[in-house]
């Protein structure tokens, strides 16, 4: 039997899934708009994350009623608290995508150190893991969270080697500290991007299998293998 | 108090109800809007059930019994002894915590009303009985035993075929006495999808003791204490945040 109430879950689904989508077009805007020192591409990144924030109210409100009024219990339950995690982590995306947006104004107000290549591989990378992060969680595909999962490590790597490159261009000029310092600033809150894609990932396991794997040994992304 | 800011169907105007000496009902105000779930709750002896059976004016079946003020269904005051009872409970029907079936077959439990009040040719009342028994979610289930006497089914169809019975003659609003009391988990689930199916045509008012209840299917909740209205107003708000300190120890169960 269908119950009135599982016409809300789907519809708390589809906000997330647009949430989502917006999250996506915020690091989309802010690599864009740093590649191709494109301001205005940046103070679109404002705007998405204006919206995200006021999906972020909307979807603890829904959660909340849904809670009080329908008094879920076993999976129903899970997916509700999982919810209001995922639509915690979407929110927080929204703020890294105004920070990387704000490091990138800081940087192409000056000439280039170097050139972008493996940022923009990177940004991409991140916005692979959303989606799917994503797509698992609304379509409680476990195997899919998982890759998302062994994708982290995909993303941390490019963190490290942007690092590396930025510390000893910095060691070699010391005029290029201020900018080298924003590039690793943007380094460091895609890479958060992808870890909050993590998490998303980890409540679809935990969503669908009702296992908490987030900390397990040594990390969540061995756990997944 | 009595805002909700809807298309009300019943307004309740400072209503007194005595059962005797006792005062009951401590001047009510408050709407019931049309096409809404409207939800009871509050303690036993609250004045719930009693404020219900106004409604309807199922309280002149008892002796010294009675109610002051106003009800008024679609603005004119039901409780004004020029309006006749019969009619009046053909547009508003009730159902009651224990299933009543009659103890007459299936069909005729359904078509029992709908005698009382209209003249159809057989086909048009096996029409009737039908429509009734599918909108009350029963069709499936005795479509093939319909000669069968009502006391047969379990207590959940039973409970399924009174409301099949109040709907069979077009009323405008459903009085439901915690209709889901005695049934099982599964049983109180089919009820619960039928009222918020029904609410597309029908004004439903429903007492419930199920806090849960209350908050799955009502667009409204009024919290009853001793004889007054506490709380009145959107479920939505009454379940996550009430204005009073009363409905809030209430619905968290630190009451008294």
């Amino acid at each position: 039997m269908e119950r009135h109430f599982d016409q809300e879950f789907s519809g708390l689904k589809d906000r997330i899934l647009a949430m989502g989508k917006r999250v996506e077009n915020a690091i989309e805007a802010a690599i864009e708009g740093l590649v191709n020192r494109d301001q205005k591409s940046l103070e679109k990144v404002h705007k998405f994350e204006e919206e995200i924030n006021k999906n972020h109210v909307e979807v603890d409100e829904a959660c909340l009623k849904i809670l009080a009024k329908q008094s879920p219990l076993a999976t129903n339950l899970r997916f509700v608290i999982s919810v209001i995690k995922v639509n915690a982590d979407l929110e927080r995306m929204g703020d890294q995508a105004v920070n990387i947006a704000q490091n990138s104004r800081l940087y192409i107000a000056h000439e280039p150190i170097k050139p972008l290549v493996d940022l923009p591989k990177m940004a991409a990378e991140v916005r692979v893991m959303v989606n799917e992060a994503l797509q698992s969680f609304v379509s409680r595909d476990v195997d899919l969270a998982k890759k998302v999962l062994r994708h982290d490590d995909i993303v941390d790597q490019f963190k490290g080697k942007i690092f590396d490159e930025l510390v000893e261009i910095m060691s070699k000029d010391g005029k290029t500290v201020k900018r080298a310092l924003e590039l690793i600033l943007i380094a460091r809150n895609f890479e958060r991007l992808g870890d909050h894609a993590t998490n998303i990932a980890e409540e679809t396991i935990f969503d669908v299998s009702g296992k908490d794997i987030r900390h397990g040994p040594r990390n969540s992304s061995v756990a997944a293998r | 108090m009595t805002g909700t800011n809807q298309k009300p169907k019943i307004l309740v105007r400072n209503l007194n109800f005595h059962y005797g000496q006792y005062h009951a009902l401590k001047n009510i105000n408050l709407n019931v809007d049309e096409k809404k779930v409207t939800a009871f709750i509050g303690p036993s002896g609250c004045g719930k059930s009693t404020l219900l059976r106004t409604f309807n004016r199922m309280h002149e079946l008892y002796p010294k019994q009675k109610a002051v003020g106003e009800v008024l269904l679609n603005g004119k005051n039901i409780l004004d002894r020029k309006q006749d009872i019969n009619k009046l409970r053909a547009k508003v029907g009730m159902v009651f915590q224990k299933p009543t079936p009659f103890p007459m077959p299936i069909f005729d439990n359904v078509a029992f009303g709908v005698k009382l009040y209209e003249r159809l040719s057989s086909k048009q009342l096996s029409e009737r009985v039908e429509w009734a028994l599918k909108k009350a979610a029963l069709w499936s289930e005795v479509k093939d035993k319909l000669p069968q006497s009502g006391l047969s089914l379990s207590g959940g169809q039973q409970q399924r075929l009174c409301i099949a019975r109040a709907i069979a003659v077009r009323p405008q609003v459903l009085l439901l006495d915690e209709p889901t009391s005695a049934l099982d988990p599964i049983s109180t689930a089919h009820i619960e999808e039928l009222i918020s199916e029904l609410k597309a045509e029908y004004t439903v008012a429903i007492v419930t003791h199920n806090m849960q209840q209350a908050g799955r299917i009502s667009d409204h909740t009024a919290f009853m204490y001793l004889g007054e209205v506490v709380e009145f107003g959107k479920t939505d708000k009454i379940f996550t945040n009430p204005d009073q300190r009363l409905t809030e120890q209430y619905i968290t169960g630190h009451f008294g």
